[in-house]
């Protein structure tokens, strides 16, 4: 499965339109997308009224090129659309589509925003290398919607809100938390398109603990745990990676550690793949929740 | 679409879904590599307006207007850029598949910071070296012998033995310097030269592809551009056992751009197996290149050659297939069982070579030595258990592929990424019904091979593409197809039972290993009986027994892999062993003294072996052991152990394990190699050994360059082509240097007597006046050229001259082209190699997680002929072992699918998961291999994975039994008692 991914896949149906001959196929990893014969560059929001079930957006392509995809015919290029990657408004930040984690990786600080260091510590926790980084996109990274999505993680953590342009010319949005229904599951249609994620101020000037876990030194993730503790002193853990979707726990201050123990142990979201048991991924949960509680504390 | 490639204008046309990768690749950028096709291992790195990026992953379509740099563009053979040349210098690749892109990404690091490597590099997979020579690469630092004065006088041409190393001889980086000073073994008859000269053998000559490699400039298999090239697709079954009962082509055949669909209708109907070996009836003949019955996920059904990839693609999606599908069985422990579905039921047992195919059966070894009830009634301490390997693919960087077609005399030609061009040759002549001399197989430097390519996946589908098209046809597996269907390495089930006196003196030991094959039989009956061979017969038992079975399964198929079964049974076996340490309380290393194996005893599995298997004269356990004690033991005081972590959740750990194999695979393993004076007077050998990384090609000059006194680097080599040598049984079993080596020595020896003749002849002065150096022979002040000899052998001195070294034999003579001499080599005695492995491991209670904190592996390899690549056969199967023991596993799900189809599910060990290992060299010399050198390069593996287990056993106080040793398995056995 890719890190990221700019097919909405839940749109596209697993098996279409050539009936038994294509359940015959076993998909190979290679080369090209040969079934693609269509690449209509956007240049405005026009331009996406071409996106079907069979014709995708195509944002930074190191996850779609990188799995067979012969159930598609055609990609719309996000990219062409030059939406700003990064934009400071006064009541947090934009992130478009379309921003590559590169970019996302060097933004700089901005004054009280104490969240900072954990676009950075994030970024790090995709599988993909550094040179993934120069062209893969936040926007494909929440679409794909794994649950090691680190965008996922970061986004969650922070109470993202994602803004989602529907096919009728609408726009709806919704929290970060909702946008993802599961394991590479998420909310949008077919002919929608993630335009940006919304991060708010009041939690880039938390502080926030990370903490990442996998089965090797730096590989796929098996959890991604983030804690923020606000000006307020509430404080939200989200957890990422060893569930199946975002899951967040909330509280008035911070909790005691068995209390935050025994509400991580409760969650029932964990699951198993060749990244991880559940029940691993329950107990590093708990133990990395612990170590998040230590640092906010 | 216009835009740069490394500066040059280029103008091409993408396709709507084509990544840059192959768009680089049409413009014949051969030097851009494929590994994955899915972004995960670097191999196609190259720059975009100086960025880095994978261009496997790249949409092409994007690249309009933009300039693209790739390792060609970096710098060239004759002037390599600062970065390339750090990598030749420090040896920093072995096969060179993944080095572009490890030089693109490297190029854009120059100011990183070393200690951000870890992260920075994970996007850039080796399979071969381990990445410690990579780190020095980017340290700066030299690990090869510099090169000689370019104007090299009849002096001595080569600097001391191994000045790298003297310069910097650390301990543990395998540099034998300070450890020994040999003189030829004495099996070696010296060269005419009678003045001392320094030998290249014993130094750590460069790699004569270095320069080419680092710059793109060598080619692999599919590095060639074919006019008019058709490529093959496969199409696999979706069942694991199953019966095709309809199979309609005719959609795919009227597809535009199909040139042939082959079906089982079109399969020759001879059974054989893609395992090759010497001789083929090591293997059961189960397996047809086209079979109506399918016996795991994944098989072929069907397949497409058309003009391009994706309408071979399109047309695969058109053959309509109806199944009749069969109850399958994964489990190998039901294979025998009744009821249980056949695979290869009715199959003669006779021609076929299965032992029983009513009962799933392809292999039985049951023997005992000694009575080995007696063995534990005598016994005061008998400890038992069980361990279970699992299933890792050998994941060279190059996948599969080969290319072949029909050349002017209509032979045909095979270009292939193959360990065993010889013997690939050898049965499509039996599979095609062609003679050997209508067939000529050949590679070009291959990526990687760690047994895979002992085995043919592609040349027997491309040959009947071939011969039903006329065309050339190409066919490149995908990295999915080497996970989930290339052979891997068989999973074996194994358990030991020990007893000893009190004392520690071993009175039993008993073996029973199930193994499992897959759906046929390639290499199962080889590897279950290596299995068993060595690692039970290193040590002392008045009473041994064996009892071992390969069985057939719907799982994919088990082939060879690094080591040949030993591995899996050397876990269970070492692993017992350090049980009955702790239940003696007695110092594991001693106890592998108490009763290993020396040259006085005889060699035992079920009977004492045959004496082809022999010390040879050298013997070096016991210094393994010694030195990877004392490493161990000093590894805190010194700073070469890390530092335990802190905090309660830490358990600190030592392990070790023991290893012996043999030099060469059984039964013979024959090698003819010749070596030319060529009319320019420059020498060229002839081998049919493949470059895979195996660094054979070094050796081989260097063994040349020592017999005919000049430097290695005066020498050219053509080598892994039928048409060059008559033959060769191919770079497996370690054999390159042992056997090849050998050969090319004699004929090296042989050159040399001859070139002494022919100036007798010329002059009257005696042979043995003269001394034979880079430049010619010389006599007092009377010198002749090289050039010279060449020109005046046929007349001067036309006869056959016959050398015999020990184990060889060479025949010089004079032709029109200059002076040939060619040597053989049949490899029937066989030596024995040792490796002794340790590790200190911390292992964290919470998390499962384990850190190396030091890994050691001592090597008896004999006289080191190259010590850096040496070193780095080592470090590199070390890694590996390390790789599969804690991170790689094929998982597959009930229907027998592998569902760990990319690499990013199947996690090679990266550059931050390998930690540096510490290499040191027993100090004998063979008296069969040349100049005393034995073979290193499976043999570093095996002993690892015990080892580690041992230092977690020792670390917590609890046993792994099951590999791979990955951080949800050591937190479950850490937690046994409180995990739900």
């Amino acid at each position: 499965m890719p890190d990221i991914f700019v097919v909405f896949t839940d749109q596209i149906p697993l098996s279409r339109g050539l009936g038994r001959r294509r359940a015959h196929r076993k998909g190979t990893c290679i080369m090209d997308l040969n079934t693609i014969t269509d690449v209509r560059l956007a240049r405005s929001r026009a331009d996406l009224v071409a996106l079907c079930t069979t014709v995708v957006p195509l944002a930074g392509g190191s996850a779609l090129f990188g799995e067979p995809q012969n159930h598609l015919e055609g990609f719309v290029d996000l990219m062409t659309l030059e939406w700003p990657a990064l934009t400071v408004t006064p009541d947090g930040l934009d992130i478009a589509a379309t921003c590559t984690i590169a970019e996302l990786s060097r933004f700089p600080a901005q004054p009280g925003w104490l969240a900072h260091p954990a676009f950075f510590q994030c970024c790090t926790a995709l599988f993909g290398s550094f040179k993934v980084w120069n062209v893969a996109t936040v926007g494909g990274n929440l679409c794909a919607s794994l649950p090691a999505g680190p965008m996922t993680s970061l986004t969650a953590a922070l109470d993202g809100e994602v803004l989602i342009w529907s096919p009728d010319g609408s726009e709806r949005r919704m929290p970060v938390t909702s946008f993802i229904t599961g394991n590479t599951t998420n909310i949008l249609t077919p002919g929608e398109v993630l335009r940006s994620i919304h991060l708010p101020l009041r939690a880039l000037e938390a502080r926030v603990g990370y903490r990442k876990i996998a089965l090797s030194p730096l590989g796929r993730s098996g959890a991604v745990l983030l804690g923020r503790l606000e000006r307020s002193g509430a404080f939200v853990l989200t957890v990422t990676a060893a569930t199946v979707k975002p899951v967040q726990l909330s509280y008035d201050a911070l909790p005691d550690a068995d209390t935050l123990r025994a509400d991580v142990e409760r969650l029932d979201e964990w699951f198993t793949d060749a990244h991880g048991a559940a029940d691993w991924r329950r107990a590093v949960s708990c133990v990395l929740a612990d170590e998040i509680r230590e640092e906010l504390a | 679409m216009k835009f740069t490639v490394n500066g040059e204008p280029t103008e091409a046309t993408p396709r709507a879904g084509q990544a840059l990768r192959t768009l680089l690749r049409d413009t014949e950028h051969f030097e851009v590599k494929k590994g994955c096709d899915t972004g995960d291992c670097g191999a196609c790195s190259v720059l975009v307006d100086g960025e880095p990026v994978h261009s496997c992953v790249y949409p092409a379509h994007r690249i309009e207007g933009h300039d693209v740099t790739t390792v060609a563009g970096l710098g060239t053979p004759d002037a390599l850029s600062p970065v390339q040349q750090s990598f030749v210098d420090a040896a920093g690749f072995q096969c060179g598949f993944c080095t572009a892109g490890m030089v693109v990404t490297a190029s854009t690091l120059t100011e990183a910071d070393p200690a951000d490597l870890p992260r920075l590099l994970k996007g850039n997979l080796c399979r071969c070296t381990g990445y410690r020579s990579i780190r020095d690469a980017f340290a700066g630092i030299t690990n090869v012998t510099p090169r000689p004065c370019a104007a090299s006088s009849s002096g001595p041409v080569d600097p001391a033995a191994c000045a790298a190393h003297a310069a910097s001889a650390n301990p543990g980086s395998g540099c034998p310097t300070a450890a020994r000073s040999h003189a030829a073994a004495p099996t070696t008859a010296p060269p005419a030269a009678t003045t001392p000269a320094p030998r290249s053998v014993g130094t750590s000559e460069r790699a004569p592809a270095g320069a080419r490699i680092v710059t793109g400039r060598e080619e692999y298999t599919l590095d060639v551009a074919i006019p008019g090239l058709l490529h093959l697709v496969v199409l696999r079954s979706p069942h694991a056992h199953a019966r095709i009962t309809r199979l309609d082509t005719s959609a795919a055949e009227a597809l535009e751009g199909v040139a042939a669909v082959l079906t089982h209708r079109d399969s020759p109907s001879t059974l054989f197996s893609t395992a090759r070996h010497e001789n083929r009836t090591d293997d059961p003949d189960d397996t047809l290149v086209l079979d109506p019955v399918i016996r795991f996920r994944g098989q072929r059904v069907a397949v497409v050659v058309a003009e391009t990839v994706g309408i071979a693609e399109a047309a695969s999606r058109l053959i309509e297939v109806e199944y009749d599908v069969l109850p399958a069985n994964f489990d190998p422990a039901k294979a025998r069982q009744p009821g249980i579905p056949l695979l290869h039921s009715g199959k003669n047992p006779n021609d076929s070579r299965i032992a029983d195919p009513e009962t799933n059966l392809v292999a039985a070894l049951h023997g005992e030595y000694g009575d080995i009830a007696q063995g534990f009634a005598d016994a005061d301490v008998t400890v038992s258990g069980t361990w279970q390997s699992h299933r890792i693919a050998a994941t060279a960087l190059e996948t599969h592929a080969s290319i072949g077609w029909l050349d002017d005399d209509g032979r045909l030609v095979l270009r292939t990424s193959s360990q065993v061009p010889f013997l690939v040759q050898k049965e499509l002549a039996r599979l095609f019904d062609r003679s050997l001399d209508t067939i000529r197989v050949f590679t070009a430097r291959v990526g990687g091979g760690f047994g895979s390519k002992q085995e043919i996946q592609t040349e027997d589908i491309v040959s009947l593409a071939v011969l039903k098209t006329g065309r050339p046809v190409q066919y490149e597996m995908s990295r999915t197809d080497e996970l989930t269907v290339v052979p891997c390495r068989h999973p074996m089930r194994v358990s030991v039972s020990l007893g000893a006196t009190a004392a520690g003196l071993l009175t039993a030991m008993k073996v029973d290993v199930l193994s499992d094959t897959g759906a046929y039989g390639n290499h199962g009956p080889g590897v279950m009986y290596h299995s068993c061979s060595e690692s039970i017969s290193v040590y002392n038992s008045p009473n041994k027994r064996v009892d071992a079975e390969a069985v057939y399964t719907n799982n994919m198929p088990s082939g060879a892999f690094r080591g040949y079964g030993l591995g899996q049974v050397v876990f269970g076996i070492e692993s017992a062993m350090d049980d009955l340490a702790i239940a003696l309380d007695m110092n594991p290393f001693e106890l592998r003294r108490l009763n290993a194996v020396s040259p006085t005893d005889p060699l035992v599995v079920t009977h004492v072996e045959g004496d082809d298997l022999v010390f040879g004269g050298s013997y070096g356990l016991d210094q393994c052991l010694d030195l990877a004690q004392n490493a161990l033991a000093t590894g805190p005081e010194s700073g070469r152990s890390l530092p335990a972590p802190d905090g309660p959740e830490w358990s600190v750990g030592e392990g070790m394990a023991a290893a012996m194999i043999a030099t060469i695979p059984p039964r013979g393993h024959f090698a003819e190699a010749s070596i030319t004076l060529g009319l320019d007077g420059r020498y060229t050998i002839n081998a049919g050994t493949a470059e895979f990384g195996n660094g054979t090609t070094t050796v081989h000059t260097q063994l040349a360059a020592t017999a005919l006194n000049t430097s290695a680097s005066l020498i050219g080599i053509r080598q892994s082509d039928t048409d060059v040598v008559p033959y060769d049984t191919g770079a497996f079993g370690s054999a390159g240097t042992v056997v090849a080596g050998k050969a090319v020595l004699a004929a090296a020896t042989a050159l040399a007597v001859k070139l002494g003749e022919v100036a007798e002849a010329l002059t009257g002065i005696p042979a043995t006046a003269w001394q034979l150096n880079s430049e010619g022979l010389s006599s007092g002040d009377r010198m002749l050229t090289l050039t010279e000899l060449a020109a005046a052998g046929t007349e001067a001195a036309p006869a056959v001259t016959t050398v015999r070294i020990d184990g060889g034999v060479a025949n010089a003579a004079p032709a029109a082209r200059g002076i040939t001499a060619l040597g053989t080599h049949a490899g029937h005695r066989r030596s024995l190699a040792f490796n002794v492995h340790a590790m200190r491991v911390a292992v964290n209670s919470r998390t499962g997680e384990l850190r190396i904190l030091q890994s050691i592996q001592a090597a008896d390899a004999g006289f080191v002929i190259n010590p850096e690549q040496c070193r780095g056969q080592i470090e590199g199967g070390v890694a590996q072992g390390i790789s599969t023991s804690l991170y790689e596993e094929l998982i597959l799900d009930a229907e027998g699918t592998v569902t760990t189809s990319v690499l990013r599910n199947y996690h090679l060990a990266q550059f931050a998961d390998t930690p540096t290992t510490e290499v040191y060299f027993a100090d004998t010399a063979d008296g069969l291999g040349p100049f005393g050198a034995k073979s290193m390069s499976e043999a570093p593996f095996n002993p690892v994975a015990p080892a580690l287990a041992n230092a977690v056993r020792n670390a917590t106080g609890r046993r792994p039994r099951e590999l791979p040793f990955s951080r949800d398995r050591l937190w479950r056995l850490l937690n046994a008692d409180t995990a739900s």
